[in-house]
């Protein structure tokens, strides 16, 4: 058990009487790379923002390396060594590129020393630009960037924080289909030496990028298992049937 | 590695402009552009990065030596008393411009700086005996709050550290409750609104309406005299110029670029690892202090601290100054506050009733029509020139 890094156990959440979440258990191994998958509203982003602090369970415990997650601030759980994107990919559009990974770099540092000047760029920094292949844009201001770009960015942001554990919430969402295979290639380099966590809705990328992949439904764990395991299980064939029947059949075949 | 090199330069550059845009607009300044830094063989990169320092010192040229000379003692006086406003607009431009608080209240911290530095005086002058005010309103025994503000040490350490202890309570306070936007902005005029009430109400102790006044001496010189004035007035733009230099240094650096990143998306701050209410505290706090050295400076350049002079409006038309001169820029701020002074004692002579509304007029005007303000106006300007030039 002690390779665990994330033990999840009876994990609620309701919004205004609503369960969001209604009893996951979940446990992802060190260095693992895990797919989240789920129909619209599963609860997905809602177990992220749990991890991270950013929402408060009714019930349940979120264990990371040993440690309650639950109660803690959202700066404590980074400084504890967990990391996220967002759906909606947030940079700082006023700052340049490096000034975002250096930012992300930084945290670790005692706040009186970010009064002085940057000199020169750390080599987390300059890691995250080469990994996420931003390096010529590194003096560009955040906010001419391109959506993709955006969410590299924010998983260079990621990397930079040299983090544990990187749950990373629908990263190829609004990609196309050349950035999402440089999206994939990253996910895959980046998942070599880290713990990642991958919310993922394209079925086309799971199937090519995905190992493990646990299935939400309706806010509980339906099912846990190889994307094969996954694909032939028939609950899962009839939910993503059942919601949406295009994409969908498509998906799961 | 090369795309850093190349904006090395950029981030080593010495002073800024102090008619400098805001990081808003990096073309007009030359920052870093999308094809990488500012060229390092010179070029309008290294025009762009030496027109910074050559508009401050040439800036720093005119007050220092240019307007002692030119100005006639008064005219002297009411520039000093506008830059005393300057340096609280620096501290707001440093809050709102940068850290997005928007603070109605700073009159509260320039009036604590203020009062440290008129107690001293008066008891000073009273030399031993009761300040004069206080023998008028029958206090027969020095309050023992006065007693310590007799050490000149004590009262001018406490023209910083009542405002910046004040600001980090506050800061504490309210924005680990996450309270922020309108709702600081409001409890912050409050702020103001009850440290005038408690004024007033306090006679005895503080003067009541008509505050301190009165001051001969200050450190042995005469007050009354011109070369005092004249000597102020150079303290006043010193203090202003390396307060500047501060704040430039500040946004400059990492703090500057975590404080922009808090204004504009402090939820997604926190999962930086920062703690976003221990940024926006110590930038208040920093305001804090510069508001309460000017309220200090203020005192001896102008005669008087009152309650009049630190109020809700007072404080409001700071404000409106800096969104005038243009928030996002330090320069902008600085500049906003010098014009509405002008603008202020010009208007007050001729048109009295009008004042009041030209300024909310302004106010409006800037808001929707140049929200970045006359430093704002001053880089499109600059923009549309630079780009003439490059297409001759
Ligand atoms: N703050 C909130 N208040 C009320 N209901 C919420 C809130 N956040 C999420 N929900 C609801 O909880 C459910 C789970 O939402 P969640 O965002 O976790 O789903 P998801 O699996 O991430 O879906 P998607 O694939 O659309 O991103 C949804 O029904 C959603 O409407
Ligand atoms: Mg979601």
């Amino acid at each position: 058990m002690s390779d665990n890094l994330l033990e999840i156990r009876g994990l609620q959440v309701a919004f205004d009487g609503f369960r969001a979440l209604d009893g996951v258990d979940l446990t992802v191994g060190a260095g693992e790379l895990r797919f989240l998958i789920g129909p619209n509203g599963a609860g997905k982003t809602t177990l992220i923002d749990v991890i991270t602090g950013l929402t408060r369970p009714t019930a349940g415990s979120v264990r990371f390396g040993g440690q309650e997650l639950v109660g803690r601030r959202e700066h404590q759980i980074v400084r504890l060594g967990v990391g996220r994107t967002f759906q909606t990919s947030v940079v700082f559009e006023e700052l340049t590129v490096l000034e975002n990974l250096d930012l992300a770099a930084s945290f670790r540092r005692p706040l009186w020393s970010l009064l002085r000047s940057r000199r020169g760029v750390p080599e987390t920094v300059d890691k995250a630009l080469e990994t996420t292949g931003l390096t010529a844009l590194a003096g560009s201001r955040a906010g001419v960037l391109s959506h993709g770009q955006r969410q590299w960015l924010e998983i260079g942001m990621l990397i930079a924080q040299e983090p544990r554990l990187l749950l990373l919430d629908e990263p190829v969402a609004g990609m196309a289909q050349d950035e999402r295979a440089r999206t994939g290639e990253l996910l895959t380099q980046v998942a070599r030496d880290h713990t990642v966590i991958v919310v993922e809705h394209d079925m086309e990328f799971l199937r090519r990028y995905a190992s493990q992949v646990t299935v939400l439904h309706e806010g509980r764990v339906l099912t846990e298992g190889s994307v094969e395991q996954v694909r032939a299980d028939p609950r899962v064939q009839e939910i993503y049937l059942g919601r949406a029947r295009e994409g969908a059949e498509d998906a799961v075949r | 590695m090369t795309a850093f090199q190349d904006s090395q330069p950029a981030i080593e550059a010495p002073p800024p402009d102090p008619a400098a845009p805001a990081p808003a607009e990096p073309s007009v300044t030359g920052g870093p552009s999308v094809t990488g830094g500012p060229s390092v063989t010179g070029g309008p990169g290294r025009r762009a990065r030496l027109a910074g320092p050559a508009a401050f010192a040439a800036v720093a040229v005119v007050m220092l030596v240019v307007m002692p000379l030119a100005l006639e003692p008064f005219r002297l006086g009411l520039l000093a008393k506008y830059l005393c406003y300057a340096i609280v607009a620096l501290g707001i431009g440093l809050a709102w411009g940068k850290g997005g608080m928007l603070t109605l209240g700073q009159g509260v911290f320039f009036g604590l700086g203020g009062y440290a530095m008129g107690m001293y005086l008066k008891l000073h002058d009273a030399g031993g005996d009761l300040p004069d005010f206080m023998v008028w309103s029958g206090v027969e025994k020095l309050p023992a709050l006065w007693g310590p503000f007799g050490n000149p040490a004590f009262a001018l350490a406490m023209v910083v550290v009542l405002p910046v202890v004040m600001a980090l309570l506050l800061g504490a306070l309210v924005f680990r409750q996450r309270v922020r936007g309108a709702y600081f902005a409001i409890l912050t005029q409050a702020l103001a609104a009850a440290l005038v009430i408690l004024l007033v109400g306090q006679q005895g102790l503080t003067g009541g309406t008509n505050g301190l006044t009165n001051f001969f001496d200050f450190f042995g010189q005469d007050l009354a005299a011109d070369s005092t004035q004249r000597g102020l007035y150079l303290v006043v733009a010193l203090v202003l110029g390396v307060l500047y230099l501060a704040a430039w240094q500040l946004v400059r650096s990492r703090f500057g670029r975590l404080l922009v990143a808090v204004r504009d998306g402090e939820d997604r701050v926190r999962f930086l690892g920062y703690d976003p209410a221990t940024v926006k505290t110590l930038t208040f706090a920093i305001s804090a202090g510069m508001a309460g050295i000017a309220g200090a400076l203020f005192v001896p350049v102008v005669g008087i601290i009152s309650p009049a002079l630190l109020g809700v409006v007072p404080s409001l038309e700071l404000v409106v100054a800096v969104a005038v001169g243009g928030r996002y820029a330090l320069a902008g701020a600085v500049l906003g506050a010098v014009v509405m002074g002008y603008a202020k004692t010009y208007f007050s002579e001729e048109l009295p009733e009008a004042w009041l509304y030209l300024q909310g007029a302004l106010f409006i005007l800037v808001m929707t029509l140049a929200p970045k303000g006359l430093a704002g106006v001053a880089a499109a300007l600059r923009h549309v020139r630079t780009s003439r030039r490059a297409a001759a």
